[in-house]
């Protein structure tokens, strides 16, 4: 999906926690998340840390998407 | 005598018999003996060798921790001395290939053992890890799995024999990229005329290097002002509104769902749930904005980071889903998106 997504002209960015799938794929801009059950998310965390750490990957998937690259690019911090 | 040519076995928590979704975390452990289709192999693999042990990952512990999980099932492993491995078959499952496949490069690269598996060509593991194991080509489900041990056990008799191996189809396995040099009759230049005016007349001809298919898309210019841009929200994650009013399909899926989060500023346990059949659903359905970043998106809009979160989200499940499938299905949508002035798009995948 995520390459005839980007064929179709439009920009995006593949946010997932198995990145060499990703990368085999053909993501271009890979963002890594936490885990397979709860990508964007941490149960453990109290509803408002979680929240907080949802922010930080979503923000880094901006990051991301206004990010110029020329290849498969793993935004990994 | 000769010695029974010694097998180890690796399964998921699946086909080792510990359970489902539910136990896709344990870590690798081993058992003496064979376990489940390790156990049906013992049968076809007669006088000439025994399953001594097998050693089972749940498939999402090993997902989430492919080098640690690696080293630890060699470890494992190697306690039982074996001859050869053998890995899966996974058939169509993602996580459980790749285990298979990442298992195999570590058992080949650090013990220096062999190993055969099995999958469906589909599957990710295959084009990751294809030249590290002999891969028996299988159908897309566990149902093939009556097939696809014989074969399987075959392979590995053959490879644990020490014979050279002949080329794939002669052996049955997909082919690893791994290039054998050969004597032949013909020079090149007499067999490539040869090729080419079989292909001048219309008739059959075998290519002996085929190109190989890479796919692969140029990435699109970055967006040049989120504050201005609109985005939308697409996911292989299965989210869908309470009780999947479309019936998207748990695995295989033959279709997608469209749907719309205006009125949403965050998704809840009672309005919408995953309908991913090949992961624990249990975090996704307490909290859909752990598969589906809505909350977020919504305070950044909001908060004008972004200039707008598209009013439609679209989603299927991508579990053992063909890649045919899910090309055509974002095919249609990007239109859509097009149409609908979406500048960016975010995906998320579990």
């Amino acid at each position: 999906m995520v390459k005839e997504i980007e064929r179709a002209g439009i920009p995006v960015v593949h946010m997932c926690t198995v990145v060499p799938i990703s990368l085999t794929v053909g993501a271009n801009r890979i963002v890594p998340t936490v885990a397979i059950p709860y990508p964007l998310g941490n149960p453990k965390l109290s509803g408002e840390d979680e929240k907080k750490l949802r922010r930080e990957l979503v923000q880094n998937a901006l990051e991301a998407l206004k990010t110029e690259v020329h290849g498969q690019t793993v935004f990994d911090n | 005598m000769i010695d029974k040519i010694r097998v180890v076995w690796y399964l998921n928590q699946f086909f080792g018999q510990i359970g489902g979704e539910d136990k896709a975390d344990i870590p690798p452990q081993k058992h003496e003996g064979g376990i489940g289709p390790a156990a049906g192999a013992g049968r076809l693999l007669g006088d000439r060798a025994e399953v001594v042990g097998t050693v089972i990952c749940g498939d999402t512990y090993f997902g989430e921790n492919v080098d640690t999980a690696s080293e630890q099932v060699v470890e494992l492993i190697s306690t039982f001395n074996p001859d050869i491995v053998i890995a899966g078959p996974a058939f169509n499952a993602g996580r459980y290939g790749v285990a298979c496949g990442a298992v195999a490069k570590a058992v080949t690269e650090k013990l220096n053992i062999p190993v055969v598996s099995g999958m469906y060509p589909e599957n990710p593991g295959v084009d990751m890890y294809k030249k590290y194991a002999y891969m028996v080509e299988t159908t897309n489900s566990a149902a093939g799995m009556r097939k696809s041990l014989p074969a399987i056990v075959k392979l590995a008799l053959k490879v644990a024999s020490g014979e050279p191996m002949g080329t794939p189809e002669q052996e049955g396995y997909m082919p690893r990229g791994v290039r054998v040099n050969t004597f032949v009759e013909e020079r090149g230049s007499k067999r490539a005329v040869n090729m080419l005016l079989k292909k001048l007349r219309g008739e059959e001809f075998v290519t002996e290097y085929p190109m190989p298919n890479f796919d692969r898309v140029a990435p699109n210019q970055p967006v040049a002002d989120l504050s201005q841009a609109k985005i939308a929200l697409v996911t292989s994650g299965g989210i869908v509104p309470k009780h999947n009013p479309d019936h998207i399909e748990s695995s295989s899926a033959s279709k997608y769902g469209k749907y719309d989060i205006a009125e949403f500023n965050t998704l809840t346990e009672a309005d919408h749930e995953t309908a991913h059949g090949g992961y624990d659903p249990t975090y996704a359905n307490e909290n859909p904005n752990r598969v589906l970043p809505v909350d977020v998106l919504r305070d950044m809009a909001n908060e004008g980071v972004i200039g707008e979160l598209h009013r439609y989200f679209y989603t299927t499940v991508g579990n053992g889903t063909a890649v045919a499938s899910s090309k055509k299905f974002a095919e249609t949508f990007s239109k859509e998106l097009l149409a609908d002035g979406v500048d960016a798009v975010i995906l998320t995948s579990t």
